[in-house]
């Protein structure tokens, strides 16, 4: 792997807006994502190590897209750090979504740790208008 | 002395410069959390009767690890492979996880029983159990008195 791909890696900790205080003391993380567009759905995947499927949250509030993830910790009992390279902790982010989304649609997986998001499109319908002659 | 115009004048270097002074004031560039060997991350956890490796690696099948111990060499090789751009009627908006190869080999502070290495995947986090052999655990010497 190349070295910028690993500076790609590394955790990214996230800003939360001015004057807005966490409520857990932890960590929290901007998980690394892919975004990419068929003609149907945008499919947003992102990347939430030590999250189960049932600690995820999603939001979708005046068009942005919120996901939230809590990790469960993964200290072993009884025993001590002796080698870190990591920390665990929560994961925030926030996209803001075009209008075109189908909100009711969106369709969420977590496989591995990784949150994969469809949204669908809101497929424009063809209707062609008539003009009505006035006959004047 | 003679000095270049571009050594005395060059204030957006200098602005440059004094930016990465800050930043390295401020740790940014090698955050304590952030220290990393390397992909995937891993934390090493120890005590007497023997050590757990944890490793974060989202979204790769487990059974494509290959995890070997020996004496006191752990090595974890497989491959993290993303969904490419291959497929034309996709357009990439993003890229940010990254892919591929990956191979880390570990000095562990003991010996460990490679017979007894067990691993586990949970929710994109790999966790690797060792064991001390028996002859090798510390053991607690009694003093006698008298």
């Amino acid at each position: 792997m190349s070295d910028d791909k690993k500076q790609a890696m590394e955790k990214r900790q996230a800003t939360l807006p001015e004057g807005v205080e966490q409520t857990r003391d932890r960590t929290l993380f901007v998980p690394p994502a892919s975004i990419y567009e068929t003609d149907d759905a945008v499919v947003v995947s992102a990347d939430m190590p030590g999250v189960a499927a049932e600690n995820v949250d999603i939001t979708v509030e005046d068009n942005v897209l919120t996901l939230r993830g809590t990790s469960d910790d993964q200290a072993p009992e009884g025993m001590s750090l002796v080698y870190g390279e990591y920390e665990t902790g929560d994961y925030h982010r926030e996209f803001s979504l075009s209008s075109k989304i189908d909100v009711d649609g969106i369709e969420a997986k977590m496989d591995g740790g990784v949150l994969t998001l469809t949204l669908p499109k809101v497929q424009p319908s063809h209707r062609k208008i008539e003009v009505q002659a006035s006959g004047a | 002395m003679f000095h270049t115009m571009s050594n005395l004048y060059n204030p957006l270097r200098q602005l440059r410069e004094f930016q990465r002074d800050v930043d390295r004031l401020l740790g940014r560039y090698a955050p304590a959390s952030t220290r990393a060997g390397g992909f995937p991350p891993v934390n090493v956890y120890a005590s007497n009767d023997g050590a757990v490796v944890t490793a974060e690696l989202p979204g790769i099948d487990p059974e494509s690890l290959d995890i070997t111990a020996q004496a006191s060499t752990l090595t974890v090789r497989g491959e993290r492979t993303l969904e490419t751009a291959g497929d034309e009627s996709r357009t990439w908006h993003r890229q940010e996880r990254a892919g591929g190869a990956f191979s880390r080999t570990f000095q562990l502070p003991f010996d460990v029983d490679s017979d007894k290495v067990s691993a586990s995947y949970r929710n994109g986090v790999l966790t690797i159990r060792l064991e001390r052999p028996e002859s090798h655990k510390p053991r607690k010497i009694a003093v006698k008195t008298g």
